[in-house]
């Protein structure tokens, strides 16, 4: 199969778009944006056969966006639920009282950090890295979004309106 | 001191180097060891070990030497104690996750790691965690994985990024989960991959064949040279109770660097194969009998004398391998012309002899191979040197990385390389004398034997394009004419016309000798028109071609197969067939062999002998033998003497090898070498082949019975060569899928296989390689062939 058919056509105008701003033997430079749109494209997590398509894109090897898939904590390589949920766990959070927060949410859900609710609704990841929004911990990032001064309560009106 | 020389001190020793090299590069000049793991030579700087931290004066932290650039009047120390805190430090975070295993590893005692921290680390760990697992890969039958020992100084990946050119090997994930692997369940499949096992500075890439078999300390190691293609890699042999136990890489610049391709670390895994012959043996009314060398000897003087007597001495005739040792070659030519007969040819697979009167006295590459890096234009005629030759291929890659070299090809098929080409022409074989006659005339070329086919060439843009290129880089430029161009039925068209092409536009005209020792076979007079030295024969004997066309009486076959190493492989076995008497003199006994011949005498293997091998670049190698001859097995130099004592022909008396060498440089003293030929050397006639042609190369596991027996080589990808290829245009006209199941016939043999589909070949042509199971039993490549849906 080829890229056109794995990517879809959005997938492809945007990854155009972000090559057009590196020179052409820069093609790498695109690779994290390209990566984001083919995450997207598929409801938030990436494929070998994505990455692939990536690769010949961007005419990088397959192991090169392998490397960087794997690397950063943004990619997905496993299937997930659709609304990716990562709540800071970091120094500053944690003495805020994230760990209630975690609590809750695995509670609430009924799955552990790190997994998907089982109508593929949620994903509750674990976020490595302080999200640097310390100011107003303890705090999550819903998809694009950030939530700070979280409270249980809080929490529940957040989830309860995802789709 | 010049602008471009910078002065520093290195442990109160005051040092100069040139502007802009890095510490370590100066101190490794100098002879001042510092530890080191990520940093190679031949490889980027990626200064991820930190191995190297030195103590440079004036500057607060310590600094990793092999990326800090040397600046004049530079104090830097080594072993005080700042540097000497550093290194112990660096050594306890690698070790942290490093299991402690020297005892089961394979690469304990010529471990990098061990070595250096035994020199520079604590004997205590402050670390007492659980340390890290990491699952070994499965990737391929070459390399083993054992990636807890991985401690990611990335030079593996490197290599495939830099050397090799394909990057298979990464380091995926991050901080303490990061791991080198192909992350998807991938082999590694560069023909130099076996590299990394010498580049890993820990035992977490290791030889897969040889693993668990011996200590480094238990191994004597023999210098020894690539039996396999004509760059004459420099070897090493580790032989371990008298047994070859593996094959590393033997530095030299001019040569091979530092690297040697997987056939030639891996080939020795043939030596021991089950049908090594190992005693001489005789047919005697129809059953083999196993016999002392006296007894075969007789026989097989016996036999050859009978022929000879009921005949002439014009029916012997003998055919040896190309990869057979100087002293081989000459020999057994002296043998051949000392009884009376000129019928000896190396040349097994060429099909064209038209011009072989007017041919150099040895093909080479005219230059010698470094200073193909500095090439500014090459034009591969017939050549899949990536496979043929594949670290001539590297020099190309290093000229394409430093200053993007114009590499342009005529082949029958776009092959797969590891650098960009600028213009490939594909074609069918008399489509590449077109495509040559076409760049030939848009450089304005002309020369007495082509001018017809010049001036009757149409020039297209891709001629135009290519020629443009030669004529630009002028005398960088060279002409590079390959195995399959010596293999192609019009050779004698596809060197004249390189030539005028070269000549034309002040380009070297150079040829990538076939085999291990193609240059030393034409030297040694191994061909049937040229005594040793290239002086002219007192006759011409009758070349393979002829040989297989009307067949002698009395054979000598020296260390082939000729199902598998001959041109065409149907007439070859009908040739053994009409002989009376065949003396086999081979590595091996083979079931095919126990079929034609009448004595089969052992010989010794590449490494039991001594000898000489004479590279691309015309460069005389000798060895020695690493270890005995297996069994009874033989040197070929001594069993051709005997041969030749017993039967009474004059001037056999060597000692030694070297003193049959010193002979034959004798008889080279005078050459003057030159690739140039004749503008009225003959040309072959061009047929034009009706229906569908085969093509094909020899792939580069197939190329010798040595690499043929070599497990693991065969279980490569590069050695799965059970299917014929054709183009989706010649697909949709046979209506065929790809993977379907088809009947070629070449001939008069028939063979079902499976069809794939490549794009990289040109209409009309059907990809099936010489050497190959599937082939064995057909004529020769590049002529008709009959394809259809099974
Ligand atoms: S496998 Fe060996 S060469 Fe590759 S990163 Fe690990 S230690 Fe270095
Ligand atoms: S620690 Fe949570 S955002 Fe910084
Ligand atoms: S050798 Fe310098 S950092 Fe590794």
């Amino acid at each position: 199969m080829t890229d056109e058919q794995i990517l879809s056509a959005h997938t492809l105008e945007e990854i155009a778009e972000w090559e057009s701003r590196y020179p052409p033997e820069h093609k790498k430079s695109a690779l994290l944006a390209a990566l984001n749109a083919a995450q997207h494209q598929n409801k938030g997590f990436l494929t070998v056969a994505l990455m692939d398509a990536v690769a010949e894109k961007l005419e990088l090897s397959k192991i090169e966006v392998y490397e960087v898939a794997s690397f950063y904590s943004m990619y997905e390589l496993n299937p997930v639920g659709r609304n990716n949920i990562a709540v800071c766990t970091n120094v500053c959070c944690m003495l805020m009282g994230s760990d209630t927060i975690v609590d809750h949410l695995e509670k609430k859900l009924g799955i552990k950090m790190g997994e998907s609710t089982e109508d593929g609704r949620i994903y509750l990841k674990v976020e490595e890295e302080c999200l640097a929004a310390c100011a107003g911990g303890p705090m999550m990032q819903v998809n694009h979004k950030y939530y700070t001064e979280l409270t249980p309560e809080k929490v529940d009106e957040i989830i309860d309106g995802l789709d | 001191m010049s602008d471009d020389q910078v002065t520093f001190t290195v442990d109160d020793v005051e040092l100069s180097a040139p502007k802009g090299s890095m510490l370590i590069q100066a101190t490794d000049k100098a002879g001042i060891h510092i530890p080191r793991f990520c940093y190679h030579d031949k490889l980027s700087v990626a200064a991820n070990c930190r191995m190297c931290l030195v103590d440079v004066e004036k500057a607060p932290k310590p600094m990793p030497a092999c990326a800090t650039p040397i600046m004049e009047g530079m104090v830097v120390h080594t072993k005080s104690a700042k540097a000497v805190e550093a290194q112990k430090s660096v050594m306890e975070f690698l070790l942290i996750n490093h299991p402690l295993d020297c005892p089961i590893c394979d690469q304990g005692g010529e471990c990098e790691l061990q070595d250096l921290s035994v020199a520079y680390g604590g004997d205590k760990s402050q670390y007492t965690d659980i340390k890290r697992v990491v699952f070994d890969k499965d990737i391929g039958p070459l390399i083993q994985t054992e990636l807890t020992r991985c401690i990611q100084c990335t030079r593996c990946v490197r290599f495939g990024e830099e050397i090799a050119g394909m990057r298979e090997l990464g380091m995926t994930d991050r901080g303490d989960r990061a791991v080198i692997g192909t992350f998807i369940a991938k082999s590694v499949d560069s023909e130099m991959s076996g590299n990394v096992i010498d580049i890993c500075p820990v035992g977490a890439l290791t030889a897969k064949p040889s693993r668990f078999t011996g200590r480094a300390w238990e191994m004597q190691q023999h210098a020894a040279v690539s039996p396999h293609d004509s760059v004459g890699s420099n070897l090493y042999i580790h032989t371990l109770d008298g047994k070859v136990n593996r094959v590393v890489p033997r530095a030299n610049e001019s040569i091979n660097e530092v690297w040697i391709s997987d056939r030639d670390r891996f080939s020795y895994q043939g030596l021991y194969s089950d049908d090594r012959a190992t005693r001489p043996m005789i047919k005697l009314k129809g059953e083999w009998v196993e016999t002392d060398w006296n007894t075969a000897l007789q026989y097989a003087i016996d036999g050859l004398q009978l022929v000879i007597k009921e005949n002439s001495v014009n029916e012997l005739a003998c055919w040896i391998s190309p990869n057979a040792t100087l002293e081989e070659h000459y020999l057994t030519q002296k043998l051949i012309r000392g009884l009376g007969s000129n019928n000896i040819d190396h040349r097994l697979r060429q099909t064209d002899f038209t011009d072989q009167s007017f041919a150099p006295v040895m093909p080479w590459i005219g230059k010698d191979i470094e200073s193909i890096e500095r090439l500014e234009a090459i034009l591969l005629v017939g050549s899949h040197v990536r496979k043929e030759q594949p670290l001539i291929a590297h020099r190309f890659r290093k000229a394409f990385r430093h200053h993007q070299v114009k590499i342009s090809a005529v082949n029958p098929r776009k092959f797969k390389w590891r650098f960009k080409t600028s213009h490939e022409l594909i074609s069918s074989a008399e489509g590449m004398v077109e495509n040559l006659a076409g760049i030939a005339k848009a450089v304005g070329a002309d020369q007495a034997n082509v001018s017809a086919l010049i001036s009757a060439a149409s020039v297209d843009e891709g001629h135009k394009a290519i020629a443009e290129e030669l004529t630009t880089a002028g005398e960088a430029a060279t002409i590079f004419m390959g195995n399959i161009a010596a293999q192609h039925p019009q050779f004698s068209v596809l060197r004249a016309l390189s030539h005028a092409i070269a000549k034309q536009t002040g380009a070297t005209l150079a040829y990538l000798p076939e085999a291990a020792n193609t240059a030393g076979a034409w030297l040694a007079g191994s061909v049937p028109h040229r005594f040793a030295g290239g002086s002219k024969a007192n006759s011409t004997g009758a070349n393979i071609s002829e040989m297989l066309a009307s067949p002698k009486k009395a054979l000598i076959t020296f260390n082939i197969e000729p199902e598998f190493d001959v041109a065409n492989p149907a007439q070859a076995m009908d040739a053994m067939d009409a002989a009376d008497f065949k003396i086999v003199i081979n590595n091996y006994a083979t079931e095919a062999m126990k079929e034609y011949a009448d004595v089969i005498l052992p010989l010794s293997a590449f490494s039991e002998t001594s000898g000489t091998y004479v590279n691309a670049e015309g460069f005389w190698q000798s060895f020695k033998g690493a270890v005995s001859p297996l069994g009874e097995s033989r040197p070929g130099w001594k069993i051709i003497r005997v041969l030749a004592n017993l039967m009474k022909v004059d001037g056999f008396d060597y000692m030694s090898s070297e003193d049959v060498r010193n002979e034959v440089k004798e008889q080279c003293r005078e050459l003057q070498l030159d690739n140039s030929i004749s503008v009225d050397a003959p040309i072959a006639n061009i047929s034009k082949t009706d229906g569908l042609q085969r093509v094909g190369d020899v792939s580069l596991y197939s190329v010798d019975s040595l690499v043929r027996r070599s497990t693991p080589l065969q279980l490569t990808k590069d050695a799965d060569h059970n299917h014929a290829a054709i183009n989706s245009t010649l697909a949709a006209k046979l209506k065929l899928e790809d993977g379907d199941r088809v009947s070629i016939t070449q001939s008069g043999h028939c063979e079902l296989t499976d069809i794939r589909i490549d794009n990289a070949l040109a209409d009309d042509c059907v990809w099936l390689p010489a050497a190959e199971e599937l082939s064995v039993q057909m004529g020769t490549t590049y002529s008709p062939i009959e394809l259809e849906k099974a």
